[in-house]
């Protein structure tokens, strides 16, 4: 299983720090495929073939916002480096974009990053109201999920590659 | 709204989308794609229909979610479903944690963990390995992540091994994902009672 380069370089491998010679790094190696798919998604979401009503730059401006409030430094200024300039006011957790008309968007993506269980039917009846189609609130919630996961996933094997060394 | 479900249960209960989904005969040629990929391509529900509004997406998710909740070695596939409902428990997502405690239950032959789950939330009683999985799971879960060098111990403790610890990791972070989509973007409510 030396066939597999790519898997050392993918970003939650990378953010933390997991490398091959290591306990982490062969329980890692057993789950090759997995970290494959892991990374097709980050693909899919921050850098889909048509994004809709959200540009890649601001989909990693999003990503970073998001990693921020979760404490995640590592996957935050990964997405931080991808962003650009122009959307990259929204990536600081603390612009409520009121400047931009992107309040009610920002709001969302806040609770359903940090409070999803206190998400219900008014708030995304509330996007529609505001004109965001179906298929761009799916998109949206499609990205923060993702994070929701890679997030967790990088914060459990730094800790169980920490508890190794 | 009074059907919709705020109480964890083993019964599953209907989804029902709080944005449109796509139309079957509407599709696209790669939503079609991606809808084929899904556990399920005799008859699609609503919730892989809403998904197929992002197809890329989704045609990566289905077959990185099956690997990580039912490919061999590893962790037990009942004890991923433990990650999967302590996920689900601190978003308190009724339709994800009533499909997994039912798993749960089936894979363990036991309806007792989940029993002591859903009754005293997280602080249910458990015996000590699935104590160690739930208490990492929850921890994992919070927004930023409370999980710590402590919970590791604890799994080592209980006999966990690194490969475990990983596949433990990727159920409940799945299910930070899931939680996400299922709880955000549809209602648990209350099957149909036929006249």
């Amino acid at each position: 299983m030396t066939n597999a380069p790519d898997l050392w370089a993918g970003t939650a491998v990378k953010a933390a720090g997991i490398t091959e010679a290591t306990a982490t790094g062969q329980a890692v190696l057993s789950r090759a495929n997995i970290f494959a798919m892991t990374q097709d998604a980050e693909d899919a979401v921050l850098r889909p073939a048509d994004p809709g009503a959200w540009p890649h730059g601001m989909r990693a401006a999003l990503a970073c916002r998001i990693a921020c409030l979760n404490d995640a430094q590592v996957l935050a200024d990964h997405y931080g480096a991808m962003m650009g300039t122009e959307h990259s006011a929204l990536a600081n957790p603390l612009d409520t974009g009121a400047d931009d008309d992107l309040a009610p968007l920002l709001a969302f993506m806040d609770k359903v990053a940090a409070r999803p269980r206190d998400i219900t039917a008014d708030d995304i009846s509330g996007l529609l109201a505001a004109g965001v189609s179906d298929a761009d609130i799916v998109r949206l919630t499609e990205l923060n999920a993702f994070l929701g996961y890679q997030i967790r996933l990088v914060a459990g094997l730094t800790l169980l590659s920490e508890a190794s060394a | 709204m009074t059907d919709v479900i705020h109480k964890f249960t083993r019964t599953v209960p209907t989804w029902r989308p709080r944005v449109a989904p796509v139309s079957l005969p509407d599709a696209s040629p790669e939503q079609l794609d991606a809808l084929q990929v899904t556990p399920s391509n005799t008859k699609v529900s609503d919730y892989v229909l809403v998904l197929a509004h992002d197809p890329e997406t989704l045609k990566v998710r289905s077959p990185l979610f099956n690997a990580i909740m039912y490919d061999a070695g590893g962790m037990s596939r009942a004890e991923r479903e433990v990650g999967a409902i302590a996920a689900s428990v601190v978003n308190r997502c009724i339709y994800c944690a009533a499909v997994h405690a039912n798993r749960h239950a089936q894979l363990a032959k036991d309806t007792a963990v989940t029993d002591a789950i859903f009754a005293t939330g997280t602080s249910a009683a458990l015996g000590a390995r699935d104590r160690a999985i739930f208490e990492y799971a929850l921890a994992l879960s919070k927004c930023p992540s409370e999980a710590g060098p402590t919970h590791i111990a604890d799994l080592r403790a209980a006999g966990l091994d690194d490969a475990e610890i990983l596949d433990l990791t990727l159920s409940s972070a799945l299910f930070g994902w899931a939680n996400r989509l299922m709880h955000v973007l549809g209602d648990p409510i209350r099957n149909e009672v036929s006249a």
